[in-house]
């Protein structure tokens, strides 16, 4: 249930404070929602995305900083395919689309593509929006939308996202525009990336429905998105069709539980900040006051993981092993907790996890001594 | 992941150092493996940036694409990198030794035995981590399909004949790499994965330098420490102090270092070009000369450290005895080896593209027996391994406490002696279900008959099936006797053989029927006007 | 609620009647060579497999029928030995021991085999897939059944495919897909994947085959089939045969009070029920919910619970045979059999959701696959599991949870990698256990100990 629009305002403020004075909310970008997807269930990702904190520079403050960089040749190579994929009015872009997805239109001639230029993110976000609606005025046509700019209300507060493209088909119909610069290999994508690309765009394709609702008749946001990629060995583009409704349903709901950031937010002592600019010591105090569901799968995720990743060994936690690391454990979650339950020390030993335990240090016990007893015959 | 490999990693949490997981190699190590620690740039999709390889630890050969982007230098690397793998790879084709396959007769239809060549020994490819099999298959892709003067004399870059040749050799490793305990092609980390358990998650595991940390830690220093220092640390410069196993560079490193030195390396490239006399292109080459140099110090930089942690390694996996089954494991790969040797030497085309389905269905076939088989290998050759079945109810040992001689109710009784067996163990067990032991390295088949008290009691009666020769009288030694410790699975030892499937050509219409006419030979990748990628 | 009145008053019988029709026409007279059928749980897939083999076997052809296990092979050759006891049916098997049900041993027109010649010339030969894919070298069969089509993969149709003509395939999509334990990821995409559902490759291949789905299910009761339906099988909806108030389960011995008891007449009033234990972590074999489990056994048989429905007008009693308990794992299943044991109930049957998959009872009590886990793991969000626990009862079902599992499902990780070129398998798990949860969550009794 949406929380009440009053309260909403309030939170607004709220996590302006929490991300300190005078600092621009960090927008939702595709790091985020890789954490988000990542750890959906972390209460301290949650705010600190959800205030619109920069986590790269927290991570630094706080002594841990995140290890993710972009080498400067991948960055002109991903900038450069953008650009061969939009070059000449994005001709090939389209063709791609009516190749990919709309085979049945008439083939992309004379598109539109409407200048999206404006004055900061409010002011993209108005013109986009105009440009679709024009669209929408007028179809029979392709047009297609370079680097828009969408809004997306993330909690109470406006996330603005900048999806690659977003075409418009001579049906009226809208289709998100993702541009990778991972391969496409004998028409086969790194799954991991593929999926990566999914999540994003259906963050997009949300955002996009919000616009078309505000329209009559609301035009269709396609579900299945445009992921272009290189060939092969070349930078010639070709594309995939990717059908996002799962990503989309899962990203609807997460977006729609982000609203607990109020409640963690209501649990906050008061005075908490989390800007860079603080003493390391006050932002381990901050940072602290929210707990962290750490998993390794954050490594490659998440900026602050390397600090939580200290945290959770330093507890003792099990899952900083991995999650899977759990599954038979029951209610054990320290790596003390466990040791001493299969060594005997401690542990009922009618909970099924502490005699599974047991038996598991027992056979290993026997194994490892058989093994030695072995080795010590093959010496003679 | 089972409880006893969980208990193994919470112990290294505990002790700061990696704990047993196997007790045995289950993997098949050359005498003479060739390690190969590639490095590609980031964003290009297969573009090398340099190598060391060889089979001396002490002397490995450097191979660097000083610009990554010019087709002219990735071409130069990759034909420098066949020189260097195809000997190798040869070296193993000629030291045959007579076997026997079957085959079906094609005039008869029946199935019988030919007399073929095996290769006494295969070649092995190691690699520093699975992103580096990977790039074994990509490299394979990108190279296979090249055409070379002789088959195109219209083709604008020729590759020389070994570089296709390398190519399918590449594919084929990366393809043979997919089977279940195969050792064509090893990662370094999957190989140390199997064998050790460390107090950090599989997935830190997959960092080489971090995982050796925790297998020998430096003297006085714990796992975990010195783990995160091969993580994380960086020097004055920001350069990290174990770089990574590759083949993805450090960004870093590319934006601090190897992008002055390549854009350097272009300036002098261009001067030497617009030399307008010999005097100044001798400078100007000069200058050139010191740049490549620049490229190649900072590569090998890069990968010196990964190529020793390979060895280092390749040490630390020595020093285990290997299990009792890997030999067998390793002539399948010969079998593999010595039938794609076959398939060059008799003028086959590149592995295609794509798998037609009966090629897919019969390499899933393979890897499912094969699976199986390294699971119950693996089992029977190591108590450590076995230890998990048995927490999982899927064996059992114990000791035998009763033997009770009886027969099959035919024409010509056989012996199916009832076997009592104490054992701790929470077999699944129901009735008639089979279980297995290893009798001289073959599987004797029993099968439960009750429990002779209740199941808590863990007195389990077994009726032996098989193995006990023709006779009325059990061969001697076939029958189990009072106080032997033995160890039954439920898991069978050697996995069935699958239906034979159709030819190609017989694929039926459900699967899109037979291939067309003569199938078209795959086109080589159109080369695009830029010179990148 | 009111039905909205431009709705004709739906006829389950003719409605299902219309269906078979249909899928008997393009079977025996339609020109294409395959004809695929969908048939969600309990709406009369066997009656409709032997229908189709009676009728093929009339019109002369020579018919072969592919099932995935030896227990429905068996299962439909006694079926077919029912309905036409002077059907001459050959049962192809294995040179396994014991590989057949000994009770075709008494039927005349019966005749087994392990080799497919010993059957030639008989009207219906029937085997498992696996077994049929030795056979080689013989004139093909006019006319194919192949069972349970939906859990056969996609290589071992490749196998058999080869030896007939024309098919038609049948099975239900919703149940758990085939899978292969080695990656397979390198033929994701494929029309031919191997690891695939046979299904999915003969459709890929031929999609312009007639395509059916039986409309009616005859197991689910009406307050079951429409949560099914919606949660499991969101593009080929079914109905149930029965309404509202045609089945009833009605309990002799009062409630005691007791959270089992309460738990019990909420599924016997409303067809289901959801008792929760407080949250917590737990091993597999949680004892608190295993225990549970089968105390609610232990009352339903105890209660005198009586069961009516369109069957038969006079009151059935729900015996041990009529109950079963679904678990996800194995050693779940072990713990509650013991449990059961305990309690002196030794009849029920407790297994998995793979072995229930076919199966039908009155009433069935489900261990939640997600019950007390830390975590959520691709294996126990699996829609066929669920699918299969939800689907197996003619009255009720009563499913045992620990609190906090739609917590565990917002808290599960939404990183799938995602193949290029392969068909998003819908539903999605995570979405059919939040649905399925939310309804449950109507009939919540807590649990007190």
């Amino acid at each position: 249930m949406p929380p009440p629009r009053t309260r909403g305002k309030g939170l607004r403020h709220r996590l302006a404070e929490l991300r300190g004075p005078e600092t621009q909310a960090k927008a939702l970008d595709a790091r985020a929602l890789a954490a988000l997807a990542a750890n959906p269930g972390c209460r301290r990702r949650a705010i600190l995305d959800g205030a619109g904190v920069n986590k790269a520079a927290l991570a630094s403050a706080l002594g841990s900083p995140s290890v993710f960089g972009q080498s400067q040749f991948a960055f002109v190579r991903g900038n450069a395919f953008e650009a061969k994929v939009k070059a000449d009015g994005g001709t090939e872009l389209l063709r791609l689309a009516h190749e990919k997805l709309d085979r049945g239109a008439e083939p992309p001639a004379e598109a539109r593509v409407p200048d999206l230029t404006a004055q900061g993110p409010e002011g993209r976000t108005g013109r986009t929006e105009l440009a679709l609606r024009e669209a929408a005025a007028e179809p029979g046509v392709w047009t297609l939308l370079d680097h828009p700019m969408l809004a997306l209300d993330v909690a109470g507060s406006p996330a603005f996202l900048e999806p690659d493209a977003v075409v418009v088909h001579p049906d009226g119909s809208w289709t998100v525009v993702e541009i990778k610069s991972f391969p496409m290999l004998d028409g086969a994508a790194d799954p991991a990336k593929v999926g990566a690309a999914a999540r994003q765009a259906a963050v997009y394709v949300l955002a996009l429905e919000r616009v078309a609702e505000r329209l009559d008749p609301p035009p269709r946001v396609r579900h299945r998105v445009l992921l272009v990629c290189p060939k092969d060995f070349s930078n010639l583009p070709t594309a995939s069709a990717v059908d996002v409704r799962k990503q989309r349903a899962v990203t609807a709901r997460q977006l729609a539980r982000l609203t607990r950031i109020e409640e963690i937010a209501d649990t906050l002592p008061e005075g908490i900040c989390f800007s860079p600019e603080l003493p390391a010591e006050q932002l381990e105090q901050a940072v602290e006051a929210v707990p962290a569901t750490y998993a390794p799968e954050c490594l490659s995720a998440c900026e602050l993981a390397f600090h939580c990743r200290d945290r959770s060994r330093a507890a003792g936690a099990v899952t900083s092993l991995g999650r899977p690391v759990r599954a038979e454990l029951g209610g054990l979650t320290t790596v003390g907790d466990v040791l001493a339950a299969a060594r005997g020390e401690a542990g009922d030993p009618d909970d099924p996890a502490v005699a599974a335990l047991r038996r598991a240090a027992a056979l290993r016990a026997e194994a490892l001594a058989s093994a030695a007893e072995r080795e010590v015959a093959g010496c003679r | 992941m089972s409880l006893i490999s969980t208990l193994a990693r919470l112990e290294a949490v505990d002790t700061g150092r990696a704990q047993p997981a196997a007790t045995v190699r289950h993997r098949h190590l050359s005498e003479r493996p060739l390690v190969f620690v590639p490095l590609i740039t980031a964003g290009e999709a297969g573009a090398p940036l340099g190598a060391l390889v060889g089979t001396d630890r002490d002397a490995p050969r450097l191979l660097v694409v000083p610009q990554p982007r010019d087709r002219e230098l990735r071409f130069a690397f990759l034909a420098d990198l066949a020189d260097v793998v195809l000997p190798y790879v040869d070296g193993f084709a000629d030291a045959v030794e007579a076997a026997e396959r079957s085959e079906t007769d094609p005039e008869t239809g029946k199935r019988v035995k030919v007399e073929v060549e095996l290769c006494a020994d295969a070649p092995q490819l190691i690699v520093p981590s699975r992103a580096g099999v990977d790039l074994v298959r990509l490299l394979g892709r990108s190279m296979r399909f090249r055409r070379t003067a002789e088959q195109d004399p219209e083709t604008p870059f020729p590759a020389p004949p070994r570089v296709p040749l390398l190519g399918r050799w590449l594919t084929h490793f990366g393809e043979r790499a997919r089977v279940p305990g195969s050792c064509l092609l090893l990662a370094m980390t999957d190989v140390l994965g199997r064998h050790w358990a460390t107090g950090q998650s599989t997935l830190e595991d997959q960092h080489l330098g971090a995982l050796l940390a925790w297998i020998d830690p430096p003297e006085g220093r714990s796992g975990a420490e010195a783990a995160q220092e091969a993580e994380l640390a960086r020097d004055d410069d920001g350069q990290l102090v174990c770089p990574p196993a590759g083949p993805a560079t450090d960004p870093a490193f590319d934006n601090k270092l190897l992008a002055p030195a390549i854009e350097r390396y272009d300036r002098a490239r261009t001067a030497l070009a617009a030399a307008e006399d010999g005097v100044e292109a001798d400078d100007r080459l000069g200058a050139l000369t010191a740049a490549e140099r620049e490229i190649h110090a900072l590569v090998e930089s890069r990968t010196r450290p990964t190529w020793d942690a390979v060895w280092r390694g390749l040490d630390l996996l020595r020093e285990l005895p290997e299990g009792a089954r890997v030999e067998e494991r390793w002539t399948r790969d010969r079998w593999s080896f010595t039938s794609h040797r076959d398939r060059v030497a008799a003028g086959e085309p590149p592995q295609p593209r794509r798998d037609d389905a009966v090629t897919a269905a019969n390499k899933l076939a393979a890897r499912e027996r094969e699976q199986a088989r390294l699971e119950a290998q693996e089992a029977l050759d190591d108590p450590l391994v076995m230890a998990a079945r048995r927490l999982s109810g899927e064996a059992f040992a114990g000791e035998v406490v009763d033997v009770v001689m009886a027969y099959s109710e035919s024409k010509r009784p056989s012996p199916r002696p009832l076997v009592t067996v104490r054992t701790d163990d929470r077999p699944h067990l129901g009735e008639r279900v089979k279980a297995y032991r290893s009798l001289g390295g073959k599987p004797q088949t029993a099968e439960f008959v009750e429990f002779a008290a209740g199941p808590e009691d863990g007195l389990l009666v077994l009726r032996i099936m098989d193995k006990m020769g023709r006779g009325k009288e059990p061969k001697p030694g076939s029958v189990p006797e009072k106080g032997d410790r033995l160890c039954f699975t439920l898991f069978e030892h050697e996995p069935r053989g699958g239906a034979k499937l159709p030819d190609p050509e017989e694929t039926p219409w459900t699967h899109g029927g037979p291939p067309g006419e003569e199938p078209a030979p795959e086109p080589a990748d159109p080369v695009t006007e830029e010179d990148v990628l | 609620m009111t039905a909205p009145v431009e709705e004709t008053v739906f006829d389950p019988g003719s409605a299902a009647a219309r269906a078979t029709d249909a899928i008997l026409h393009d079977t025996l007279h339609g020109a294409a060579r395959g004809v695929v059928v969908d048939s969600p749980p309990g709406a009369g897939k066997s009656t409709l497999v032997v229908r189709a083999a009676l009728e093929l076997a009339e019109a002369g052809r020579p018919l072969m029928v592919v099932a995935q296990t030896n227990a429905q092979v068996d299962d439909l050759v006694l079926r077919l030995a029912e309905k036409n006891p002077d059907l001459p049916v050959g049962r192809l098997h294995s040179s396994d021991s014991d590989p057949y049900d000994k009770a075709l041993d008494g039927l005349d027109q019966v005749r087994t085999s392990a080799k497919a010649a010993d059957l030639a010339g008989l009207p219906v030969v029937l085997s498992t897939a696996a077994k049929w894919a030795h056979v080689k070298n013989v004139e093909p069969w006019r006319h194919a059944i192949v069972d349970e089509a939906y859990q056969m993969r996609s290589d071992a149709l490749l196998a058999v495919a080869g030896l007939f003509e024309r098919a038609l395939f049948v099975g239900d999509p919703g149940q758990l897909d085939p899978f292969s334990i080695v990656g397979a990821e390198q033929w994701a995409g494929l029309s031919y994947d191997p690891s695939g559902s046979a299904v999915t490759t003969l459709l890929a291949h031929n999609p312009d085959l007639p395509q059916h789905r039986l409309p009616v299910s005859w197991r689910l009761p009406a307050s079951a089939a429409p949560l099914v339906s919606d949660a499991f099988y969101p593009f080929t909806p079914f109905r149930s045969g029965t309404d509202h108030g045609d089945r009833a389960l009605t309990l002799a011995v009062p409630s005691d009070g007791s959270s089992p008891d309460r738990v019990i007449d909420e599924a016997a009033e409303s067809g289901w029920g959801l008792l929760e234990l407080p949250a917590r972590h737990t091993p597999r074999t949680d004892p608190e919910a295993v225990g549970a489990v089968a105390r609610v056994v232990r009352r339903l048989l105890d209660r005198g619970g009586a069961a009516v429905s369109e069957r038969s007008p006079d009151p059935t009693p729900l015996t041990a045979d009529r109950v079963a308990v679904g678990t996800a794992h194995r050693d779940q299943a072990a713990a509650i059999r013991a449990a059961l044991a305990d309690l002196g109930v030794p009849d029920v049957t407790v297994d998995t959701a793979n072995r229930l998959q076919g199966r039908e009872y009155d009433v069935t009590v489900v261990l939640h696959p997600l019950s007390g886990r830390p975590d959520a793991t691709a294996f126990h969000l699996e829609t066929g599991r669920l699918c299969v626990l939800a689907s197996r009862h003619r009255h009720a079902c009563i499913v045992v949870c620990r609190e906090g599992v739609t917590d565990l499902l917002d808290d599960y990780p939404s990183t799938e990698p995602v193949q290029l070129g392969t068909l998003v398998k819908f539903p999605d798990g995570w979405e059919a256990n939040h649905a399925v949860l939310s309804h449950l969550a109507e009939h919540r009794v807590r649990w007190r100990p």
